[in-house]
């Protein structure tokens, strides 16, 4: 039985063809595995294991290598605060210090009602408009608190609405 | 999409304000495919050296002429040979290739083909950080609309040349953005480092003779073969050749990405572009080139022309075009802790000094900063630093030490501002970031 809806279980078939040898589709295997199951449960593993015929162990120490990769749930929402130098610069750590007051969690920590997680991360790529936080893919960049605020604020609105419409 | 500033000289990112380049009829619009059609009409060698007469140098980094490296590959191989695009842009200060992936994908394709053309190779991938998946998966769009179109693929617009292209996600790893370990990456392994030589050129992915390119590097190509190499080394100074992006971040009234001719001066770039220092505060530290290049003093960079051979001239490099700025507030020792906690997290910790000497590094700036620490281990930081510099199999190591050693050098007598349980004089943060506790 695969974990992975009949979509992602065709996406892999065809991304396995891109290469001269399949295991090269490794990562990327892992990370749209973990987009449609939130984090690689031990299914997830055995399976994209499977489709490569590599052992678990193997694709174990690929996981554990990447930042992006999780072998545990986050949040629905998964907040990441840069704080590198350009960051820094312009305000990264008081974003960060603010969700962690705001959330009540810390560095990989996942809230109680699993709707936030928070994470201090490196560069993102968005220096030139620090301070950045991304949310799950979602970029937010040039950032006061308030203006931080007023986004959590709308995440933690969906997810709220979310929940009473499901 | 962002307007062109007067100072700019848009060559790469002459695209940017026009809002259909990202797709393939829009590209067309304005020359696309156009450098390809004449490269195909023109012998591989001929391609190779236009590029050389170009004097571009890779964007990534460190700098390496791109028609030199394309000349390396030999002509024969029994293995497949491949171009790789470096698209995984985590050096701290630059996000410049983020712009190209978003307005003008369909520029990376197209010099990607031409590179295929110039080696004999027939097969590529743009390897994209992780973090990038909207620009993934608007390169996923492109390639679709490139290969429907006949642009990718078999018998390329008839030309009898076939290329197949491919986007490959990244999963967060400023390592991986290393090519060696790009390459491991991208056979579905762990991103360590391989030794070198041999070099990519000879054996890269699969074994095969690779080029790998930065995005930047890879969109210049294209409008060096429609105008020339020449006209593309007259923008810069003598053996500086072209433009580049420059992301301008930090204590300025503006940051953004502009592209200016090389030889710019920094003075210009901060004050006319980025609107001068913020709140009229003096300028203390310049980054030229990314979180790995050695910080440069105000009163040097302020006289400072970015080009390579001018700021190799002063000590540092122009990197991987990004440019940092600090002011009179900010305190030293903490900068130069968050650059090590950096390189901590990100060393892959197959050698002994890389992986030691960032922790190690990263344990004696977190006392300092905490207003702890001994006089005598402001020396000892420069000799475990020095001790890191040449001697680890991949240039992080020396990334970790270069900007350490040159805060060291230049504001020495901040450290010693910060021992004997002295609050930091800056009223920074005084904890160590959570960074790095995985
Ligand atoms: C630790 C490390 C990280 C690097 N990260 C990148 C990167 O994110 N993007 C990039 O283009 N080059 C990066 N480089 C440089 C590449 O190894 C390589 O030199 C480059 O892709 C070559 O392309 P170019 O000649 O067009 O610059 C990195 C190098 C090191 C040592
Ligand atoms: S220098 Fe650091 S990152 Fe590079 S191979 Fe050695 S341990 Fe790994
Ligand atoms: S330093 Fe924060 S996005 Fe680059």
């Amino acid at each position: 039985m695969s974990p992975f809806s009949p979509q992602l279980e065709a996406r892999f078939r065809e991304l396995m063809q891109r290469y001269p040898a399949r295991r090269s589709a490794l990562v990327p295997m892992l990370l749209y595995a973990q987009d449609e199951l939130g984090w690689l449960t031990p299914a997830a593993v055995q399976r994209i294991a499977e489709l490569l015929a590599e052992t678990e162990l193997a694709v174990r120490e690929v996981i554990g290598y990447y930042s992006m990769l999780r072998t545990e749930p986050t949040g629905k929402y998964h907040v990441q605060v840069c704080t590198n130098i350009s960051c820094l610069l312009r305000g990264g750590d008081e974003l960060y210090a603010h969700c962690e007051r705001r959330l009540g969690v810390g560095h990989k920590q996942t809230a109680a009602d699993g709707v936030f997680s928070l994470e201090e991360v490196e560069c993102i790529g968005a220096c030139s408009w620090a301070p950045a936080v991304q949310v799950n893919y979602d970029f937010h960049q040039e950032l006061t608190v308030e203006q931080l605020d007023k986004i959590l604020d709308a995440y933690a609105a969906r997810a709220r609405g979310e929940r009473t419409d499901s | 999409m962002t307007t062109p500033h007067p100072l700019e000289t848009r060559v790469v990112s002459r695209r940017f304000d026009q809002p259909d380049a990202h797709t393939l009829a829009g590209y067309l619009a304005s020359d696309g495919f156009r450098a390809l059609e004449k490269a195909l009409a023109m012998a591989p060698d001929k391609v190779i050296e236009e590029v050389k007469a170009s004097g571009l140098r890779g964007r990534g980094g460190a700098g390496f002429p791109t028609g030199l490296k394309w000349s390396f590959v030999p002509k024969q191989s029994p293995r497949e040979k491949y171009v790789l695009c470096n698209a995984d842009e985590s050096e701290p200060g630059t996000c410049k290739d983020r712009l190209i992936l978003e307005y003008d994908p369909f520029a990376i394709i197209e010099g990607m083909l031409i590179c295929g053309h110039a080696i004999g190779a027939h097969r590529g991938y743009i390897y994209i950080r992780g973090e990038y998946r909207y620009l993934l998966d608007r390169m996923e769009q492109a390639l679709a609309e490139a290969r429907a179109a006949g642009y990718v693929g078999k018998n390329i617009r008839g030309s009898g040349f076939d290329f197949e292209l491919h986007a490959h996600t990244g999963a967060g790893a400023y390592e991986c953005g290393e090519e060696s370990a790009l390459m491991e990456s991208l056979e579905g392994k762990r991103g360590i480092p391989r030794l070198k030589p041999p070099f990519p050129a000879v054996s890269g992915f699969m074994g095969g003779p690779t080029v790998i390119n930065n995005v930047e590097t890879l969109a210049s190509i294209p409008p060096i073969l429609l105008n020339g190499g020449a006209w593309f080394a007259a923008f810069g100074p003598p053996k500086n050749g072209g433009t580049r992006l420059f992301c301008l971040s930090g204590h300025v009234e503006r940051q953004g990405v502009w592209e200016l001719p090389l030889g710019f001066p920094l003075r210009k770039l901060i004050e006319d572009l980025g609107g001068g220092m913020r709140n009229g505060a003096k300028l203390k530290a310049v980054v030229p080139g990314g979180s790995s290049t050695p910080l440069l003093p105000g009163n040097v960079a302020w006289d400072l022309n970015l080009d390579f051979d001018s700021v190799a001239k002063v000590g540092s490099f122009l990197g991987s075009g990004g440019v940092v700025v600090v002011d009179e507030n900010t305190c030293m020792v903490r900068f130069a802790l968050r650059i090590m906690q950096f390189y901590r997290h990100e060393s892959c910790g197959w050698c002994v000094p890389c992986r030691e000497g960032t922790q190690w590094l990263q344990t004696s700036l977190t006392r300092f900063h905490n207003g702890g620490g001994r006089a005598a281990d402001v020396d000892l930081m420069k000799e475990v630093s020095e001790n890191i510099l040449g001697r680890t199999f991949c240039a992080l190591g020396d990334a970790a030490a270069m900007p350490t050693l040159s805060i060291l050098q230049h504001w020495r007598q901040e450290f010693l501002d910060h021992l004997a349980g002295k609050p930091c004089p800056f009223g920074a943060r005084t904890t160590a970031g959570a960074v790095g506790a995985h």
